[in-house]
């Protein structure tokens, strides 16, 4: 019953995928940029979570919140301060800002506390493991799914159901005429940056509650595998994103159970590549293709 | 001899929606021929089955007896067919003189080691590509702008640079998709006379895509008639203009006279 | 008879950079940081140009050149090191070696394009990595050892190679070929122009330069590991072409020495200099998108005329 187990690790390392996958995935819905600054911003979450609950002694709820908070306040301050200018700006500047972005937030967090990386404390969370088919679970890893699948209903609920949403969708589909329609474009975008990134915040978290160990460039592999996540499912589809993360997390953990561990992170680009040779539009995209 | 161009049932589905289906064409060496229709007939998308932007989901395209179904965009132009877009398409950031260059690529020989080590090939042809392209701007009255970026030439003299870099591959047969598109009366007049003017000199087949009916009815000997993806007529101008299926298409809009 | 007049003017130059270099060297006025800081310029200012070729001629936004230089390394190590072969053609193969794995690459990733291209090779970059980390033969990530022999002649020969192959390929009817595929590529298709050919052949033949550098920069160092061949590497590089600015082989021998020079005085603060880079890449593309030069080269400033690229 190692297989199921495996799933299991596999679903959970997917959910935290996924959660980072949204952020990509809305933002690029929205203004078209591969923002590679999310997966430090996943980075600075896990950091605040960590001194929010080992400094401040939070739990995790409370903890998790206020790292979805600070999240949402500096994703939106990134947009704010290098992406506003860039709505007009070539495909190629827009993507090399977002890189530059992401480098100085890294080596500013190194710069500011140092490379050294931190330990969670592991008794954020109960962690007793019972025994399911004969496969060992801990609750941990079931706790973090049930989390991570709230989040996403949340975000579900937003997209679907409120003003914003609503917004964020016709922003997405046509800016310009979502702003002859009289929609605040430029806070429909902070909006999607702010719920984006309180998602890669939890994200974070929920790392570092699972797997203990945070270090300042801990956002560049699972930001870039988010990414392969969100491409995989369709990228701008939310319910892809999510399904993206969760089968790239399963597949890593089958490629380390069969003994290839090194080669998991291989998996990832492989997969990348082979979506985009035969379905550049993911899982759940359609075709588009240049007019002429 | 057979027609230049046979379109014989051609038509392409994008995944469940049929844009042009059942599209019959002839057309003759030296003939000057017009395609019209409403908007979103299948005017442009037909012209990318012809050019090998869209491989046809159905039917056959034949130039000078040759299939054309399944070719490349490169291969179908330098078969002999060229074109021009409804939006212009120069490179923007190259010179006037490099745009036609770039058309006549396929027509030189040297290959890339050549060029690297500069063989006497390269200057040869590099050469020869020089002056054609330079005569070729003569014609089109646009050698005093031949260093200028494409970018920076007004827009009249753009759709004319695309004219002539289309003309540049030296094709038999030329596409003409919507050349008089943004033109006041003035510059259309000059346009009619371009088209009269490069058919004659290069010995041209045209077709072309044109809103403006007094342009299409003024110059083209025959005229087809696309709506909803079908061809719903063809004949010359006079048929054209009292076709009832044509008059239905229009409806609300008038067909005008020759002298509108 | 202007562009004769410019290749003499461009070999006269490089005679005259390379007997500098060599007497400052032979002479001892530069010490071994020095020479080696030098050599190290020449290995970026090849990267650059030829990863130039790649994006800023052919416009196909590759970002994991890095994934080359280190084909280019480890092949050309293997041959000096396991083979005992001469380093002269250590270089040779690696850089075959790489332009194969360009081919590799380019054929089924060129055809995508924007970021989902740059996405990929990304991708590809970060395989191969990942695929000499596992190859126990050259020492997995513990990496490889090997002998110090790139010199200043010998890296100096590869530089002026590589610029005026890449200079050839772009003033000629192949050249503008891949402008027309920058600028527009439906219209260069639609010229005749066989579009996948070139991105692929463009590609192939950064490659191929890439892993020349790849050749020097295994022998310059005493050992080299897959973590030098990161998508930071191929950052770097990137750095180098937009700050540059795109399509400007001089703006990205500038860019290149530029960089070299002021990282190799930060090494001992490298968080310093990365942030120095991040800032230097984000406010250029904020306020200069063009880059230092645009698409101009250094010779436009001297000539009357001023021509687009890829003229004559």
């Amino acid at each position: 019953m190692e297989w199921l187990q495996q799933l299991i690790n596999g679903i959970s390392l997917g959910s935290i995928y996924a959660l980072i996958a949204l952020g990509y995935t809305m933002v690029y819905g929205i203004i078209k940029l591969i923002n590679f600054a999310h997966g430090d911003v996943f980075m600075v979450g896990a950091f605040v979570g960590f001194y929010a609950i080992k400094g401040w002694g939070l739990g995790f709820f409370p903890a998790l919140l206020f790292s979805m908070a600070f999240c949402a306040v500096f994703g939106v301050l990134i947009e704010r301060i290098a992406y506003k200018r860039l709505r007009n700006a070539t495909r190629i500047a827009a993507l090399i800002t977002a890189i530059g972005m992401s480098l100085l937030i890294e080596y500013g967090v190194i710069y500011a506390r140092g490379a050294q990386p931190e330990a969670y404390p592991d008794n954020v969370l109960p962690s007793t493991s019972f025994n399911l088919f004969g496969a060992q679970i801990s609750s941990q890893s079931l706790f973090i799914l049930g989390v991570s699948v709230g989040l996403m209903i949340i975000l579900q609920f937003i997209v679907h159901r409120t003003k914003i949403g609503k917004a964020m969708r016709a922003v997405s589909h046509d800016m310009d005429a979502a702003r002859l329609m009289g929609i605040n474009v430029d806070r429909t975008i902070s909006y999607t940056f702010a719920i984006g990134s309180a998602l890669a915040g939890a994200a974070g978290v929920i790392f570092g509650v699972y797997y203990t160990k945070i270090e300042p460039l801990m956002g560049i592999i699972p930001g870039l595998k988010a990414f392969v996540a969100a491409v995989l499912g369709g990228i701008g589809i939310i319910p892809g994103a999510m399904v993206g993360g969760l089968i790239l997390g399963v597949v890593e953990s089958i490629v380390s159970a069969l003994g290839f561990s090194l080669w998991r992170d291989a998996a990832a680009f492989i997969i990348l590549i082979l979506i985009l040779i035969f379905r550049p539009s993911g899982i759940f995209g359609k075709n588009t293709r240049e007019k002429v | 001899m057979g027609a230049l161009l046979q379109v014989k049932n051609a038509g392409i589905q994008f995944g469940g929606l049929k844009a042009v289906s059942g599209f019959n064409m002839e057309l003759n060496q030296g003939e000057l021929v017009g395609l019209i229709g409403p908007n979103g007939a299948g005017k442009t998308t037909s012209f990318n089955l012809l050019t090998g932007v869209y491989v046809p989901t159905e039917g056959d395209i034949l130039f000078n007896g040759k299939r054309l179904n399944g070719l490349a965009p490169y291969q179908v132009t330098r078969s002999g067919i060229s074109r021009t877009f409804q939006n212009i398409r120069l490179f923007s950031e190259l010179s006037v003189l490099d745009n036609v260059k770039v058309a006549y690529h396929s027509l030189a020989k040297h290959s890339i080691l050549s060029s690297i080590f500069r063989l006497p090939s390269h200057f040869s042809e590099e050469k020869v590509m020089e002056e054609k392209s330079l005569e070729f701007l003569k014609i089109f009255q646009l050698d005093r702008y031949k260093d200028e970026k494409a970018k920076n030439l007004p827009y009249g003299q753009q759709r004319r640079l695309e004219i002539a870099r289309a003309l540049a591959a030296s094709p038999k047969l030329l596409l003409l998709d919507e050349p008089a598109a943004g033109m006041n009366p003035q510059e259309t007049h000059e346009l009619m006379e371009l088209i009269a003017f490069i058919r004659k000199q290069f010995d041209l087949t045209i077709l072309l895509i044109e809103h403006d009916m007094a342009l299409v009815m003024g110059i083209c000997e025959r005229i087809y008639v696309l709506d909803h993806g079908q061809l719903i007529a063809a004949g010359s101008p006079d048929e054209i203009r009292n076709h009832p299926k044509v008059i239905e298409a229009y409806l609300g809009e008038e067909v005008p006279s020759e002298h509108a | 008879m202007k562009k004769i007049n410019k290749f003499w003017l461009f070999l006269i130059l490089a005679v005259v950079i390379y007997g500098i270099g060599q007497a400052l060297i032979q002479t001892g006025i530069l010490n071994a940081f020095y020479s080696n800081m030098l050599i190290l310029m020449i290995i970026n200012i090849i990267l650059a140009v030829s990863l130039h070729l790649v994006i800023g001629i052919t416009g196909q936004f590759s970002i994991g050149h890095a994934g080359f230089l280190a084909v280019g390394a480890y092949v050309s190590a293997i041959i000096t090191m396991k083979f005992e072969l001469p380093f002269v053609l250590a270089i040779i193969i690696g850089g075959i070696v790489a332009a194969l794995a360009g081919l590799l690459v380019g054929i089924p990733t060129l055809r995508l394009r924007g970021d989902y291209l740059a996405i990929a090779t990304l991708g590809f970059g970060e395989i191969i990595r990942i695929v000499f980390l596992n190859i126990e033969y050259v020492g997995g990530a513990a990496g490889m050892m090997v002998s110090n022999i790139s010199t200043w002649t010998s890296a100096f020969v590869c530089l002026v190679i590589t610029i005026l192959v890449i200079s050839n390929f772009t003033n000629s009817r192949h050249g503008r070929a891949c402008i027309a595929i920058r600028e527009n590529e439906i219209a260069a298709d639609a010229m005749g122009i066989n579009t996948t050919f070139y991105k692929v052949a463009a590609f192939a033949i950064g490659s191929f330069f890439a892993g020349i550098a790849g050749g020097l920069f295994s022998h310059n160092f005493y050992i080299i590991q897959p973590t030098n061949f990161g998508f930071l590497k191929s950052f770097d590089i990137l750095i180098f072409v937009v700050l540059g600015g795109l399509g400007s082989l001089s703006g990205s021998v500038i860019a290149a020495i530029l960089l070299t020079v002021i990282s190799t005085y930060l090494q001992q603060y490298p968080e310093t200099r990365m942030i120095i880079y991040s800032l230097v890449l984000v406010v250029v593309m904020l306020y200069r998108p063009q880059g230092l030069m645009g698409t101009r080269e250094i010779t436009d400033f001297f000539g009357k005329k001023k021509s687009a690229k890829g003229g004559n």
